[in-house]
Protein backbone atom coordinates (compact mmCIF):
# COMPACT_ATOMS: atom_id res chain seq x y z
CA UNK A 1 0.00 0.00 0.00
CA UNK A 2 1.15 3.54 -0.51
CA UNK A 3 2.61 6.18 1.96
CA UNK A 4 -0.91 7.27 2.94
CA UNK A 5 -2.02 4.16 4.46
CA UNK A 6 -3.86 5.07 7.74
CA UNK A 7 -2.85 4.00 11.36
CA UNK A 8 -4.44 4.54 14.53
CA UNK A 9 -1.65 6.76 15.17
CA UNK A 10 -2.09 8.89 12.79
CA UNK A 11 -3.51 12.34 12.69
CA UNK A 12 -5.15 13.38 9.43
CA UNK A 13 -6.11 16.56 8.91
CA UNK A 14 -8.01 18.69 5.91
CA UNK A 15 -5.42 19.03 2.95
CA UNK A 16 -4.36 22.05 2.23
CA UNK A 17 -6.64 23.82 -0.39
CA UNK A 18 -9.42 21.95 0.68
CA UNK A 19 -12.45 23.85 3.18
CA UNK A 20 -15.40 22.45 5.07
CA UNK A 21 -17.84 25.40 5.20
CA UNK A 22 -21.65 25.52 5.59
CA UNK A 23 -23.55 26.69 2.38
CA UNK A 24 -26.31 28.72 3.67
CA UNK A 25 -27.76 28.83 -0.36
CA UNK A 26 -28.26 25.04 0.13
CA UNK A 27 -28.53 24.31 3.87
CA UNK A 28 -25.64 21.95 3.82
CA UNK A 29 -22.39 21.81 4.47
CA UNK A 30 -19.61 21.46 1.55
CA UNK A 31 -16.01 19.88 1.01
CA UNK A 32 -14.09 22.75 -1.25
CA UNK A 33 -11.46 21.14 -3.16
CA UNK A 34 -9.72 21.75 -6.18
CA UNK A 35 -12.12 21.51 -9.18
CA UNK A 36 -14.42 19.34 -6.70
CA UNK A 37 -17.21 20.37 -4.15
CA UNK A 38 -18.37 17.26 -2.05
CA UNK A 39 -21.37 17.51 -0.10
CA UNK A 40 -20.48 14.93 2.95
CA UNK A 41 -23.51 12.52 4.06
CA UNK A 42 -23.83 13.07 7.89
CA UNK A 43 -21.96 10.48 9.19
CA UNK A 44 -18.46 11.82 6.76
CA UNK A 45 -19.57 15.06 8.30
CA UNK A 46 -19.28 13.53 11.98
CA UNK A 47 -15.82 12.41 11.20
CA UNK A 48 -14.42 15.66 9.25
CA UNK A 49 -15.77 18.04 11.69
CA UNK A 50 -13.70 16.02 14.24
CA UNK A 51 -10.80 16.15 12.58
CA UNK A 52 -8.33 18.60 13.62
CA UNK A 53 -4.73 17.32 12.65
CA UNK A 54 -4.14 16.85 16.43
CA UNK A 55 -6.34 14.03 17.04
CA UNK A 56 -5.08 10.33 16.29
CA UNK A 57 -7.61 8.30 14.43
CA UNK A 58 -7.61 5.71 17.90
CA UNK A 59 -8.97 8.71 19.47
CA UNK A 60 -11.96 9.80 17.04
CA UNK A 61 -13.28 6.61 16.92
CA UNK A 62 -12.89 6.72 20.97
CA UNK A 63 -15.20 9.35 21.11
CA UNK A 64 -17.48 7.78 18.02
CA UNK A 65 -18.15 5.02 20.32
CA UNK A 66 -18.74 6.75 23.15
CA UNK A 67 -21.58 9.29 21.35
CA UNK A 68 -22.98 6.33 19.61
CA UNK A 69 -22.56 3.62 22.07
CA UNK A 70 -21.27 1.49 19.19
CA UNK A 71 -19.11 -1.69 18.32
CA UNK A 72 -15.99 -0.08 18.74
CA UNK A 73 -14.93 -2.68 15.96
CA UNK A 74 -17.56 -1.45 13.34
CA UNK A 75 -16.82 1.95 13.98
CA UNK A 76 -13.03 1.63 13.61
CA UNK A 77 -13.53 -0.09 10.05
CA UNK A 78 -16.11 2.11 8.59
CA UNK A 79 -13.99 5.00 10.05
CA UNK A 80 -10.54 4.21 8.59
CA UNK A 81 -12.78 3.01 5.33
CA UNK A 82 -14.33 7.02 5.11
CA UNK A 83 -10.58 8.31 6.19
CA UNK A 84 -8.32 6.25 3.39
CA UNK A 85 -11.03 7.45 0.40
CA UNK A 86 -10.72 10.83 1.36
CA UNK A 87 -6.64 10.70 1.80
CA UNK A 88 -6.27 8.96 -1.68
CA UNK A 89 -8.67 11.66 -3.40
CA UNK A 90 -6.41 14.13 -1.49
CA UNK A 91 -9.18 15.60 0.63
CA UNK A 92 -7.20 14.35 3.47
CA UNK A 93 -3.43 15.25 4.83
CA UNK A 94 -1.33 13.12 7.53
CA UNK B 1 -34.04 19.49 -15.07
CA UNK B 2 -37.37 20.37 -17.25
CA UNK B 3 -38.94 23.34 -16.62
CA UNK B 4 -40.93 22.19 -13.85
CA UNK B 5 -38.23 21.69 -11.16
CA UNK B 6 -36.70 24.74 -9.38
CA UNK B 7 -33.36 25.60 -11.02
CA UNK B 8 -30.77 24.92 -8.76
CA UNK B 9 -27.84 27.52 -8.44
CA UNK B 10 -24.94 27.46 -9.91
CA UNK B 11 -21.87 25.38 -8.47
CA UNK B 12 -18.90 27.62 -10.22
CA UNK B 13 -18.00 30.29 -12.12
CA UNK B 14 -14.92 30.95 -14.14
CA UNK B 15 -14.00 34.58 -14.18
CA UNK B 16 -11.90 35.82 -17.81
CA UNK B 17 -10.26 38.12 -16.45
CA UNK B 18 -8.64 39.90 -18.97
CA UNK B 19 -7.76 38.10 -23.11
CA UNK B 20 -4.23 39.38 -22.36
CA UNK B 21 -1.38 36.40 -22.61
CA UNK B 22 1.93 36.50 -23.13
CA UNK B 23 1.05 32.97 -24.53
CA UNK B 24 -0.05 31.56 -27.98
CA UNK B 25 -1.27 28.18 -27.49
CA UNK B 26 -3.00 26.91 -30.85
CA UNK B 27 -6.00 25.25 -28.84
CA UNK B 28 -6.73 28.03 -26.54
CA UNK B 29 -10.26 28.06 -25.31
CA UNK B 30 -10.73 31.59 -25.80
CA UNK B 31 -13.06 32.71 -28.38
CA UNK B 32 -11.48 33.26 -31.52
CA UNK B 33 -12.57 36.79 -32.06
CA UNK B 34 -10.65 37.23 -28.89
CA UNK B 35 -11.55 41.14 -26.93
CA UNK B 36 -9.16 44.01 -26.27
CA UNK B 37 -7.89 45.11 -23.23
CA UNK B 38 -10.16 48.63 -23.42
CA UNK B 39 -13.04 46.60 -22.87
CA UNK B 40 -12.06 45.10 -19.90
CA UNK B 41 -14.62 45.07 -16.92
CA UNK B 42 -13.11 47.22 -13.85
CA UNK B 43 -12.10 46.32 -10.46
CA UNK B 44 -14.99 47.50 -9.04
CA UNK B 45 -17.10 45.77 -11.61
CA UNK B 46 -15.72 42.36 -11.09
CA UNK B 47 -16.22 42.47 -7.43
CA UNK B 48 -19.86 43.26 -7.99
CA UNK B 49 -19.79 39.86 -10.11
CA UNK B 50 -17.97 38.56 -7.28
CA UNK B 51 -20.56 39.84 -4.86
CA UNK B 52 -23.65 38.59 -6.86
CA UNK B 53 -22.02 34.90 -7.79
CA UNK B 54 -21.95 34.35 -3.82
CA UNK B 55 -25.19 35.58 -2.81
CA UNK B 56 -26.43 33.65 -5.92
CA UNK B 57 -24.61 30.60 -4.02
CA UNK B 58 -21.73 30.05 -6.50
CA UNK B 59 -19.07 28.06 -4.01
CA UNK B 60 -15.81 27.97 -5.97
CA UNK B 61 -14.19 31.18 -8.54
CA UNK B 62 -11.69 30.42 -11.41
CA UNK B 63 -9.82 33.57 -11.91
CA UNK B 64 -8.49 32.79 -15.64
CA UNK B 65 -8.03 34.54 -18.94
CA UNK B 66 -6.06 34.83 -21.07
CA UNK B 67 -3.40 35.15 -18.76
CA UNK B 68 -4.94 36.25 -15.33
CA UNK B 69 -2.01 37.82 -13.87
CA UNK B 70 -1.37 40.45 -16.28
CA UNK B 71 -4.55 42.25 -14.47
CA UNK B 72 -2.57 43.95 -11.51
CA UNK B 73 -5.68 44.00 -9.18
CA UNK B 74 -5.73 39.97 -8.79
CA UNK B 75 -4.64 40.06 -5.58
CA UNK B 76 -7.52 42.32 -4.50
CA UNK B 77 -9.91 39.97 -6.12
CA UNK B 78 -8.79 37.13 -4.94
CA UNK B 79 -9.33 38.70 -1.38
CA UNK B 80 -12.76 40.31 -1.79
CA UNK B 81 -13.26 36.87 -3.25
CA UNK B 82 -12.61 34.87 -0.09
CA UNK B 83 -14.24 37.69 2.14
CA UNK B 84 -17.47 36.53 0.54
CA UNK B 85 -16.97 33.13 1.00
CA UNK B 86 -15.71 32.12 -2.13
CA UNK B 87 -12.80 29.20 -3.02
CA UNK B 88 -10.30 30.34 -4.99
CA UNK B 89 -8.40 29.00 -8.04
CA UNK B 90 -5.91 30.57 -10.04
CA UNK B 91 -5.67 29.43 -13.62
CA UNK B 92 -2.02 30.53 -14.76
CA UNK B 93 0.60 30.12 -17.50
CA UNK B 94 2.98 30.91 -14.75
CA UNK B 95 5.11 33.15 -17.09
CA UNK B 96 4.11 36.87 -16.36
CA UNK B 97 3.94 36.96 -12.47
CA UNK B 98 6.79 37.70 -9.92
CA UNK B 99 7.25 35.73 -6.52
CA UNK B 100 6.28 39.25 -4.70
CA UNK B 101 3.31 39.06 -6.32
CA UNK B 102 2.54 35.39 -5.97
CA UNK B 103 3.19 35.55 -2.19
CA UNK B 104 0.67 38.84 -2.16
CA UNK B 105 -2.21 36.44 -3.78
CA UNK B 106 -1.22 33.85 -1.14
CA UNK B 107 -1.74 36.41 1.34
CA UNK B 108 -5.13 37.79 0.09
CA UNK B 109 -6.28 34.17 0.24
CA UNK B 110 -5.70 32.06 -2.56
CA UNK B 111 -6.55 28.81 -2.12
CA UNK B 112 -5.11 26.33 -5.16
CA UNK B 113 -2.98 27.32 -7.89
CA UNK B 114 -3.27 25.22 -11.50
CA UNK B 115 -0.90 25.51 -13.65
CA UNK B 116 -0.25 24.93 -17.17
CA UNK B 117 2.50 22.95 -19.25
CA UNK B 118 2.82 22.54 -22.85
CA UNK B 119 4.97 19.73 -22.67
CA UNK B 120 7.75 18.02 -20.45
CA UNK B 121 10.21 18.56 -22.66
CA UNK B 122 10.90 22.88 -23.16
CA UNK B 123 11.68 22.81 -26.82
CA UNK B 124 8.31 21.53 -27.91
CA UNK B 125 6.50 23.31 -24.91
CA UNK B 126 7.67 26.80 -25.90
CA UNK B 127 7.25 26.07 -29.62
CA UNK B 128 3.62 25.08 -28.51
CA UNK B 129 2.82 28.63 -26.48
CA UNK B 130 5.05 30.03 -29.18
CA UNK B 131 7.17 31.75 -26.29
CA UNK B 132 11.14 31.21 -25.58
CA UNK B 133 11.93 30.69 -22.12
CA UNK B 134 8.87 29.85 -20.90
CA UNK B 135 9.57 26.44 -19.82
CA UNK B 136 12.00 27.22 -16.73
CA UNK B 137 9.14 30.37 -15.93
CA UNK B 138 7.00 28.05 -15.24
CA UNK B 139 9.07 25.71 -13.49
CA UNK B 140 10.23 28.48 -11.32
CA UNK B 141 6.63 29.53 -10.93
CA UNK B 142 5.96 25.57 -9.33
CA UNK B 143 8.31 26.17 -6.69
CA UNK B 144 6.82 29.68 -5.62
CA UNK B 145 3.44 28.09 -5.60
CA UNK B 146 5.05 25.15 -2.99
CA UNK B 147 7.49 27.14 -1.16
CA UNK B 148 4.16 29.89 -0.35
CA UNK B 149 2.53 26.56 0.89
CA UNK B 150 -0.58 26.75 -1.93
CA UNK B 151 -1.52 23.41 -3.24
CA UNK B 152 -1.00 22.92 -7.15
CA UNK B 153 -2.73 21.30 -9.97
CA UNK B 154 -0.23 20.91 -13.18
CA UNK B 155 -2.28 20.94 -16.18
CA UNK B 156 -1.05 19.57 -18.95
CA UNK B 157 -2.95 19.63 -22.68
CA UNK B 158 -2.38 17.01 -25.05
CA UNK B 159 -1.60 16.80 -28.67
CA UNK B 160 0.12 15.30 -31.60
CA UNK B 161 3.18 16.87 -30.65
CA UNK B 162 3.81 16.02 -26.45
CA UNK B 163 1.39 13.18 -26.58
CA UNK B 164 4.10 10.37 -26.32
CA UNK B 165 5.30 12.33 -23.30
CA UNK B 166 2.00 11.47 -20.96
CA UNK B 167 4.23 9.78 -18.46
CA UNK B 168 7.28 12.13 -18.55
CA UNK B 169 4.66 14.70 -17.95
CA UNK B 170 2.89 12.94 -14.98
CA UNK B 171 6.65 12.79 -13.41
CA UNK B 172 7.22 16.49 -13.74
CA UNK B 173 3.68 17.22 -12.04
CA UNK B 174 5.08 14.66 -9.11
CA UNK B 175 8.72 16.31 -9.33
CA UNK B 176 6.93 19.70 -8.43
CA UNK B 177 5.06 18.20 -5.89
CA UNK B 178 1.80 18.83 -7.39
CA UNK B 179 -1.29 17.29 -5.56
CA UNK B 180 -2.96 17.06 -8.72
CA UNK B 181 -2.21 16.50 -12.49
CA UNK B 182 -4.70 17.34 -15.45
CA UNK B 183 -3.98 15.61 -18.56
CA UNK B 184 -6.59 16.32 -21.14
CA UNK B 185 -6.54 16.08 -24.41
CA UNK B 186 -7.50 19.26 -26.99
CA UNK B 187 -11.09 20.02 -27.53
CA UNK B 188 -11.51 20.53 -30.71
CA UNK B 189 -13.74 24.31 -31.13
CA UNK B 190 -12.39 27.65 -31.94
CA UNK B 191 -8.60 28.16 -32.18
CA UNK B 192 -8.37 24.23 -31.95
CA UNK B 193 -10.72 23.60 -34.39
CA UNK B 194 -8.46 26.00 -36.60
CA UNK B 195 -5.57 23.75 -35.66
CA UNK B 196 -7.13 20.37 -35.88
CA UNK B 197 -4.10 19.10 -38.46
CA UNK B 198 -1.70 20.56 -36.47
CA UNK B 199 -3.03 18.89 -32.97
CA UNK B 200 -4.79 15.65 -33.46
CA UNK B 201 -3.12 12.74 -32.23
CA UNK B 202 -3.53 9.35 -33.76
CA UNK B 203 -5.35 6.61 -32.24
CA UNK B 204 -2.59 4.13 -31.57
CA UNK B 205 -1.51 7.25 -29.79
CA UNK B 206 -4.30 7.72 -27.54
CA UNK B 207 -4.47 4.39 -26.58
CA UNK B 208 -0.49 4.16 -25.59
CA UNK B 209 -1.14 7.63 -23.46
CA UNK B 210 -4.33 5.73 -21.55
CA UNK B 211 -2.53 2.85 -20.72
CA UNK B 212 0.25 5.04 -18.87
CA UNK B 213 -1.76 7.32 -17.33
CA UNK B 214 -3.87 4.28 -15.67
CA UNK B 215 -0.51 2.48 -14.68
CA UNK B 216 0.75 6.06 -13.19
CA UNK B 217 -2.79 6.20 -11.16
CA UNK B 218 -2.06 2.47 -9.92
CA UNK B 219 1.86 4.11 -8.85
CA UNK B 220 1.07 7.16 -7.67
CA UNK B 221 -2.02 6.21 -5.65
CA UNK B 222 -2.05 8.63 -2.49
CA UNK B 223 0.71 10.55 -4.11
CA UNK B 224 -0.89 11.67 -6.83
CA UNK B 225 -4.44 12.39 -8.16
CA UNK B 226 -4.24 12.20 -11.71
CA UNK B 227 -7.93 13.56 -13.52
CA UNK B 228 -7.82 12.00 -17.68
CA UNK B 229 -9.96 13.78 -20.14
CA UNK B 230 -9.99 11.39 -23.22
CA UNK B 231 -10.45 13.38 -26.52
CA UNK B 232 -13.93 12.97 -28.07
CA UNK B 233 -12.68 12.04 -31.29
CA UNK B 234 -11.70 8.81 -30.38
CA UNK B 235 -14.72 8.31 -27.47
CA UNK B 236 -18.25 6.27 -27.62
CA UNK B 237 -19.75 8.15 -25.59
CA UNK B 238 -20.18 11.86 -25.30
CA UNK B 239 -18.87 13.62 -21.93
CA UNK B 240 -21.91 15.86 -19.51
CA UNK B 241 -20.44 19.02 -21.37
CA UNK B 242 -20.50 21.41 -18.46
CA UNK B 243 -22.48 19.02 -16.38
CA UNK B 244 -25.30 20.09 -18.42
CA UNK B 245 -25.63 23.26 -19.95
CA UNK B 246 -26.89 25.71 -17.35
CA UNK B 247 -26.71 23.82 -14.47
CA UNK B 248 -23.66 24.36 -12.92
CA UNK B 249 -21.28 26.61 -14.46
CA UNK B 250 -21.44 30.42 -15.79
CA UNK B 251 -18.25 32.02 -17.87
CA UNK B 252 -17.97 35.45 -17.85
CA UNK B 253 -15.77 37.08 -20.47
CA UNK B 254 -13.51 40.47 -19.89
CA UNK B 255 -16.17 42.41 -21.20
CA UNK B 256 -18.11 41.23 -18.70
CA UNK B 257 -20.84 38.56 -21.37
CA UNK B 258 -22.21 35.44 -18.91
CA UNK B 259 -21.78 32.78 -21.08
CA UNK B 260 -23.24 28.83 -19.99
CA UNK B 261 -19.39 27.58 -21.55
CA UNK B 262 -16.45 29.39 -22.80
CA UNK B 263 -17.03 28.33 -26.40
CA UNK B 264 -20.82 29.10 -26.22
CA UNK B 265 -19.65 32.25 -28.90
CA UNK B 266 -19.26 29.26 -31.32
CA UNK B 267 -22.86 28.84 -31.69
CA UNK B 268 -23.99 31.84 -33.76
CA UNK B 269 -27.00 32.44 -33.56
CA UNK B 270 -26.65 32.54 -29.38
CA UNK B 271 -27.09 36.43 -27.69
CA UNK B 272 -25.49 36.79 -24.48
CA UNK B 273 -26.35 39.23 -21.16
CA UNK B 274 -23.63 41.52 -19.54
CA UNK B 275 -23.16 41.86 -16.41
CA UNK B 276 -22.69 45.58 -17.41
CA UNK B 277 -26.89 45.56 -17.97
CA UNK B 278 -28.50 42.81 -16.14
CA UNK B 279 -28.04 41.00 -12.29
CA UNK B 280 -25.86 37.82 -12.45
CA UNK B 281 -28.99 36.40 -10.74
CA UNK B 282 -31.05 37.19 -13.78
CA UNK B 283 -29.19 36.32 -16.28
CA UNK B 284 -28.75 32.51 -14.93
CA UNK B 285 -32.03 32.35 -14.61
CA UNK B 286 -33.50 33.95 -17.26
CA UNK B 287 -30.77 34.73 -20.37
CA UNK B 288 -32.05 33.07 -23.61
CA UNK B 289 -28.23 31.72 -24.15
CA UNK B 290 -29.10 30.03 -20.17
CA UNK B 291 -32.62 28.42 -21.36
CA UNK B 292 -31.68 27.60 -24.83
CA UNK B 293 -30.16 24.24 -24.52
CA UNK B 294 -31.17 23.74 -20.73
CA UNK B 295 -32.73 20.32 -19.42
CA UNK B 296 -34.09 17.98 -21.79
CA UNK B 297 -36.86 19.99 -23.77
CA UNK B 298 -34.23 20.99 -26.95
CA UNK B 299 -33.24 17.61 -27.42
CA UNK B 300 -32.87 16.10 -30.27
CA UNK B 301 -35.50 12.51 -30.26
CA UNK B 302 -32.26 10.32 -30.46
CA UNK B 303 -31.44 11.94 -27.08
CA UNK B 304 -34.81 12.26 -25.74
CA UNK B 305 -35.60 8.59 -26.07
CA UNK B 306 -32.23 7.66 -24.43
CA UNK B 307 -31.53 7.07 -20.98
CA UNK B 308 -28.25 8.66 -20.87
CA UNK B 309 -29.74 12.26 -21.44
CA UNK B 310 -29.36 13.71 -17.89
CA UNK B 311 -26.11 11.71 -17.33
CA UNK B 312 -24.45 13.38 -20.49
CA UNK B 313 -27.14 16.02 -21.41
CA UNK B 314 -26.71 15.29 -24.59
CA UNK B 315 -22.81 16.11 -24.56
CA UNK B 316 -21.03 18.94 -26.11
CA UNK B 317 -23.19 21.89 -28.15
CA UNK B 318 -20.52 23.74 -29.12
CA UNK B 319 -18.86 20.13 -30.73
CA UNK B 320 -22.50 19.73 -32.20
CA UNK B 321 -22.23 23.08 -33.74
CA UNK B 322 -18.86 22.60 -35.25
CA UNK B 323 -19.52 18.84 -36.64
CA UNK B 324 -22.72 19.02 -37.77
CA UNK B 325 -23.95 22.49 -38.27
CA UNK B 326 -26.36 22.54 -35.97
CA UNK B 327 -26.30 23.12 -31.93
CA UNK B 328 -29.47 20.81 -31.41
CA UNK B 329 -28.16 17.97 -32.46
CA UNK B 330 -26.55 14.94 -30.33
CA UNK B 331 -22.94 15.52 -30.07
CA UNK B 332 -21.26 13.56 -32.69
CA UNK B 333 -19.10 11.94 -30.07
CA UNK B 334 -21.70 9.60 -29.25
CA UNK B 335 -21.68 6.45 -30.75
CA UNK B 336 -25.41 6.59 -31.60
CA UNK B 337 -25.18 10.16 -33.28
CA UNK B 338 -25.24 10.08 -37.08
CA UNK B 339 -22.26 12.16 -37.43
CA UNK B 340 -19.91 9.97 -35.39
CA UNK B 341 -18.05 8.16 -38.35
CA UNK B 342 -17.77 11.73 -39.93
CA UNK B 343 -16.56 12.35 -36.50
CA UNK B 344 -13.71 9.71 -36.47
CA UNK B 345 -13.06 9.95 -40.03
CA UNK B 346 -11.79 13.79 -39.27
CA UNK B 347 -9.97 12.53 -36.75
CA UNK B 348 -7.89 9.61 -38.78
CA UNK B 349 -7.25 12.02 -41.58
CA UNK B 350 -5.99 14.59 -39.58
CA UNK B 351 -3.83 12.75 -37.32
CA UNK B 352 -2.21 10.59 -40.41
CA UNK B 353 -1.89 13.88 -42.24
CA UNK B 354 1.50 15.62 -41.80
CA UNK B 355 1.13 18.14 -38.96
CA UNK B 356 1.07 21.39 -40.82
CA UNK B 357 2.41 24.97 -38.85
CA UNK B 358 0.58 26.11 -35.96
CA UNK B 359 -2.30 29.21 -36.49
CA UNK B 360 -1.20 30.74 -32.92
CA UNK B 361 -4.11 32.60 -30.29
CA UNK B 362 -3.39 36.20 -31.30
CA UNK B 363 -6.03 38.65 -30.79
CA UNK B 364 -6.96 40.62 -34.47
CA UNK B 365 -5.14 43.42 -35.73
CA UNK B 366 -7.33 46.84 -34.46
CA UNK B 367 -8.43 46.96 -37.99
CA UNK B 368 -10.52 43.62 -37.76
CA UNK B 369 -11.77 44.50 -34.32
CA UNK B 370 -12.96 47.74 -35.58
CA UNK B 371 -15.72 46.33 -38.08
CA UNK B 372 -17.21 44.09 -35.27
CA UNK B 373 -20.49 45.10 -33.62
CA UNK B 374 -19.86 44.89 -30.47
CA UNK B 375 -20.68 48.81 -28.77
CA UNK B 376 -17.98 50.66 -27.32
CA UNK B 377 -17.35 50.66 -23.65
CA UNK B 378 -17.72 54.29 -22.07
Amino acid sequence: MSATTLDLEARPRLAPGVRLKYDETRSCWVVLAPERVLMPDETALEVLQRLDGKKTVDALVGELVAEYQADRGEIEADVTELLNGLLEKRVLAL
Amino acid sequence: MNAHSPLPPPMAVLLELTHRCPLQCPYCSNPTNLEQAKGELTTAEWKSVLDQAAKLGVLQVHFSGGEPTVRQDLAELIRHAREVGLYTNLITSGVAASKARLDEMAAAGLDHVQLSIQDSEAETAEKIGNYAGAQAKKLEFARWVREAGLPLTVNAVVNRHNIDRVGAMIDLAVGLDAHRVEIANVQYYGWALRNLEALMPRFDQFEAATATVEAARQRLKGKIVIDYVVPDYYARVPKACMNGWGQRFMNVTPSGKVMPCHAAETIPDLEFDSVRERPLAEIWAKSSAFERFRGTDWMPDLCKGCDQREVDWGGCRCQAMALTGSASEADPACGLSPFHAKLRGMAEAASHAAAPDFEYRRIAPRATAKSDSRAPVG
